[in-house]
């Protein structure tokens, strides 16, 4: 049997406005190069200067997963060459990385809780992005994206399965998005990783030797990557062959992975302190200052949600996942008064609806706001709940708010208990043969009864009333 | 510690450098003196001693996060060989 062997290392954008070591913009999808200045550019005599944000953020990455956040770090050379590093390096920590030693906590399917290490994380700068469409056989290069902030979080070879690795990644992700450090957007790349996959005979000690699996920018591709990968290195050992240490790139539309570089290419990057940057120092009390203005952490909301709005386990771990769904249900419990209801709601319609026009929760057509309107209207027996996912569909529409739908429909509930026996009444007049068999024990015809009622009121009945009449006017 | 002549080639290739074949028995010679030198400081008892990042003793100035660059890519990009559409373009590299 084989015992897999999996190390991540994942890059998170640094939400900033400016460069890490530039004042050009970070904005995505602006026109090529136009956001690429002279330190981007690497041209001759520039000097790069470090932003203030960026050692903000990685600090509190650092205090928010119990690590070592360093009191001094330092900026080193990366080398190698590429045309989308026109520098012929790239700045980075090497030696002396900015946090070290930390724990994040996993949850196993079977509910067990595993510790994965986090070695490090260091700030470096991203390159620019290489098109190699057609330019009369050259490569274009777009430098917007040199420059930009990352924080590279390497774990230690912790995790078992590729399940893991998943839960793993998701729990970085969900960290540095309640961070508010990074926006997490996987299709821009904003948040991206690669893994370290090896295989050994159960019950060895030491490791297999490793393939490194590159850029991989979905929670499924990592799974189905190192899964794959996991498959091929099996096989190759099974057969005999042995493992090449290599750089792997996994294709999504071939689900398979393969070699990117050729071992005598493997690079040796030649790391140095870079002369154009300083050592950054921190004190402790600017780290005490920004551990006072840690937000709340998924873990520390979670449980507040089970405690104060008395959630289910499960239903607390989906309404926390981000930290915009549990400021919307938190806004929605606010605006309804109803926690219960507000949670179901979050986890049903809303999200089916989110689910179903591919959106995120930022992106709702109804806001929380305008969403306990609704729940209200329920609250206070205006409109069943059936009607009121009517309503909400027409909302979701752009129809208007809960009370004006609800009134331009007439989709105000009857309470009046005169018009509901009339309607009863006219009910039971019409059915004589289902009122005989009711009253000869067949309980399951009050069903039938209650639908009739439904129906003649267009759904509008309360329903506890429709029941409570109807088996009062229907007994012997 | 002395270079030999393959490990000057590899700096090289790493470099990214074109270099003479008949020049690397000087450069292997001119190499291995500064490595020499380096050996020769590393007799220096220096335990307990930090070592410096920089040979200026002072941390990083860090500067705000905003933006203080404008759009200066047809300036830029007068000194590039060649451009279409915004990009720049180089001879092709396909990994």
């Amino acid at each position: 049997m084989w015992e897999v062997v999996i190390g991540l290392e994942i890059h998170a954008q640094l939400a900033t406005e400016s460069k890490i070591f530039s004042g050009a913009s970070t904005a995505y999808g602006a026109a090529p190069n136009t956001q690429a200045c002279a330190v981007d550019l690497g041209l001759p005599g520039v000097l790069p200067v470090l932003n203030k944000e960026v050692v903000r953020m990685a600090a509190s990455f650092g205090l928010a997963i119990g690590a070592n956040v360093s009191r001094r770090s330092v900026f080193a050379r990366k080398n190698y060459f590429y045309p989308d590093l026109p520098k012929g390096y790239q700045i980075s920590q090497f030696e002396l990385p900015i946090v070290e030693r930390g724990n994040i906590d996993i949850e196993l399917e079977d509910g067990a809780i595993k510790s994965i290490g986090v070695t490090r994380a260091h700030l470096e700068e991203d390159a620019g992005k290489s098109l190699h469409e057609d330019f009369q056989g050259m490569t274009g290069i777009d430098l917007n994206r040199a420059g930009t902030p990352l924080l590279e979080i390497v774990s230690e070879p912790d995790m078992r399965s590729a399940k893991e690795a998943v839960a793993y990644m998701k729990k970085i992700h969900s960290l540095v998005t309640y961070l508010g450090i990074c926006d997490g957007n996987m299709q821009e790349g904003s948040f991206r990783c690669d893994a370290n996959v090896s295989v050994r005979p159960q019950g060895q000690q030491e490791f297999g030797t490793r393939a490194e699996l590159k850029n991989i920018n979905s929670f499924r591709f990592v799974e189905r990557a190192i899964n794959i990968e996991v498959e091929r290195q099996i096989d190759i050992i099974e057969g005999g062959g042995e493992i090449v240490q290599e750089t792997r790139l996994y294709d999504a539309d071939k689900n398979e992975t393969r070699s990117m570089r050729s071992k005598e290419e493997a690079n040796d990057y030649r790391y140095f302190p870079d002369p154009d940057l300083l050592p950054v120092e921190l004190t402790d009390a600017y780290l005490r200052g920004i551990e006072a203005t840690l937000p709340e952490l998924p873990e520390q909301k979670k449980a507040r949600f089970i405690t104060d709005y008395s959630l289910k386990q499960g239903d607390a771990d989906v309404l926390t996942a981000s930290r915009a769904l549990a400021d919307f249900f938190e806004s929605l419990v606010e605006a309804s008064g109803d926690a219960k209801l507000a949670a179901n709601w979050v986890i049903g319609s809303v999200a089916s609806m989110l689910n179903k026009e591919n959106l995120d929760i930022t992106d709702s057509k109804i806001s929380a706001e305008q969403l306990g309107g609704l729940l209200q209207r329920v609250i206070d027996n205006t409109i069943s709940g059936k009607i009121a996912k009517d309503v909400f569909e027409a909302m979701w529409q752009g129809e208007g708010s809960a009370d004006a739908i609800i009134e331009s429909r007439g989709l105000k509930q009857i309470t009046d208990s005169g018009a509901i026996e009339k309607i009863i009444d006219d009910i039971i007049a019409a059915n004589p043969d289902q009122v005989e068999q009711f009253r000869a024990g067949k309980d399951k015809v009050l069903g039938f009864f209650v639908g009739q009622v439904m129906k003649a009121s267009a759904g509008k009945a309360n329903p506890g009333q429709v029941n409570q009449l109807l088996k009062q006017k229907l007994a012997p | 510690m002395s270079l030999d002549a393959d490990e000057v080639a590899r700096i090289a290739h790493l470099a990214g450098l074109a270099i003479d074949e008949a020049d690397i028995p000087e450069y292997t010679t001119n190499l291995s003196n500064i490595l020499e030198l380096v050996e020769q400081m590393s007799s220096v008892d220096t335990a307990g001693i930090e070592p410096m990042a920089h040979p200026l003793e002072l941390p990083q100035r860090l500067r705000e996060d905003k933006v203080t660059e404008t759009d200066q890519r047809e300036l830029f990009q007068k000194c590039a060989p060649k451009v279409e559409r915004g990009l720049y373009l180089v001879p092709q590299v396909i990994e």
